[in-house]
């Protein structure tokens, strides 16, 4: 078989696919995790979903990551850290909000703990004093996702193909058999777009609609520092941020520690298509919200910033499994910001669809054929 | 010639020149160690952009050795905030 596009997805369907005995070949344009995935911060998030199909798989997939890093060296290649994440509300309407939907997540598996304002700092120590309330959740995790894709890739066993275009599909009648690129043509099985953000492309290479479109996000970058900060920390606004349909430009901090010393802070969303210039507006406003979490960030430098493209769809769901109109291909794409953590679950089940085990989770929500056919 | 403090020992530096210029120039080739590992660091990229050549100056920490202009008395210690 032949997936197409290295990032963390791509190798997370190299990793299960393999496993399951398949031959593997990975076809990727740039680098490894060159694209979308080397450009977030690696957020294994049950926390931030309200119940529904992608809650469900992040649920899924935050089980598949603790088997994944539990396997000999795995873990601490990727940095795999199962530190817990602390939702925070500035204020008590925040707060009910929160409870409110911690209540709803339970019904799904996530585990939960209310933490009263006066607990707050007993989580975090460095947190602003005023904050009303919280929410931790011990599922959320995180990865170094340039190293989780690369790991994942290297423990497949798979032959990985970098700086090779995909520019064609090759056809028998309707089935693909194929891709044909820029280096020569590949034969397969069956072949898998893992190509994220540009997953539309790929499809469309084959004749299909998977609308997916660039979702902006920009990330701060401190300076490296002793630890200072032990969980994911993020306001609870993130969550209707994440879920918005709006345009312009949203942001809310999420901050986070890594084992390099540095501290992230996430993130920006904005539909601005593929346009990659630095907005110091975005940053500024950024650097504003993480020193209202933490204010001893403000005599913090930061050193760098990075932006990526989400992927996503019109109604914010992945597009996992076979694809009825083009029989031999198979989508993983359109995870939007939530791609690293979604991915072992992906993974897993796109190796379940294609050695034709019954797949343990029902695919229907993220079909490849619930959009509208363009006109 | 004028002079910076390094680590208790005087280091001479020319009117305009950064610190990181007058500490290699004087043969000091690292000032930090890495966190992982221990590895000496010191000048790499030379133009701001790495952020290996961390130092403090004058109890300022984190500070790029490659950037900062050195001035008469600066008193400079190697490493970052996490040295």
């Amino acid at each position: 078989m032949v997936i197409v596009g290295g990032g963390v997805v791509g190798a997370a369907c190299a990793y299960y696919a393999a496993r399951a005995g398949l031959t593997v070949t990975v076809v990727e344009r740039g680098a490894v995790a060159g694209g979308t995935t080397g450009a977030g911060e690696g957020n294994l998030l049950v926390s931030d979903k309200e119940p529904g199909p992608e809650l469900d798989l992040a649920v899924l997939s935050s089980a598949r990551w603790a088997e994944l890093a539990a396997e000999d060296g795995l873990g601490a290649a990727v940095e795999y850290e199962p530190k817990g994440g602390l939702v925070v509300a500035e204020t008590e309407e925040g707060a009910a909000g929160l409870a409110g939907l911690a209540a709803r997540q339970r019904a799904s598996g996530v585990e939960a703990v209310e933490v009263p304002a006066a607990e707050l700092t007993g989580y975090e120590p460095h947190l602003a004093p005023d904050l009303a309330g919280g929410m931790f959740y011990p599922q959320d995790a995180q990865v170094q996702p340039m190293l989780a894709a690369a790991h994942l890739l290297r423990a497949s066993g798979a032959e990985v193909r970098t700086g090779v275009t995909v520019t064609g599909m090759s056809r028998s009648g309707a089935r693909v058999t194929g891709v044909r690129t820029d280096r020569g043509d590949l034969a397969a099985g069956a072949v898998v777009n893992a190509a994220g953000t540009w997953g539309g492309e790929v499809a469309a290479l084959a004749g299909v609609n998977v609308p997916i479109l660039p979702r902006r996000g920009f990330i701060l970058v401190t300076e490296p520092l002793p630890p200072l900060i032990r969980h994911k920390v993020y306001a609870a606004e993130y969550v209707a941020n994440v879920a918005s349909d709006d345009e312009g430009l949203e942001s809310s901090a999420v901050v986070e520690g890594t084992p390099a010393g540095t501290i992230l802070i996430g993130a920006t969303r904005e539909r601005v298509g593929f346009d990659r210039t630095l907005s110091t507006a975005a940053l500024r406003r950024l650097a504003r919200q993480a020193i209202r979490l933490f204010p001893v960030l403000a005599d913090v430098a930061a050193i760098r910033a990075y932006c990526g493209f989400r992927p996503y769809c019109p109604d914010h769901l992945p597009v996992i499994g076979p694809d009825p109109r083009a029989e031999g291909l198979l989508h993983a794409c359109g995870h939007e910001g939530a791609g690293i953590g979604l991915a072992a679950a992906t993974g897993h089940l796109i190796a379940q669809s294609l050695t034709g085990a019954r797949p343990d989770f029902d695919l229907h929500p993220f079909r490849p054929d619930r959009f509208p056919e363009q006109p | 010639m004028s002079q910076i403090v390094f680590e208790g020992r005087p280091v001479p530096f020319h009117p305009g020149q950064s610190i990181g210029a007058a500490l290699t120039a004087a043969g000091i080739r690292s000032w930090r160690t890495t966190r992982s590992g221990g590895r000496p660091r010191g000048l790499y990229c030379g133009i701001g952009v790495c952020f290996d050549c961390l130092i403090t100056v004058n109890g300022r920490p984190s500070l790029r050795a490659c950037m900062v202009e050195a001035r008469e008395g600066d008193v400079v210690e190697g490493g970052g905030r996490d040295a």
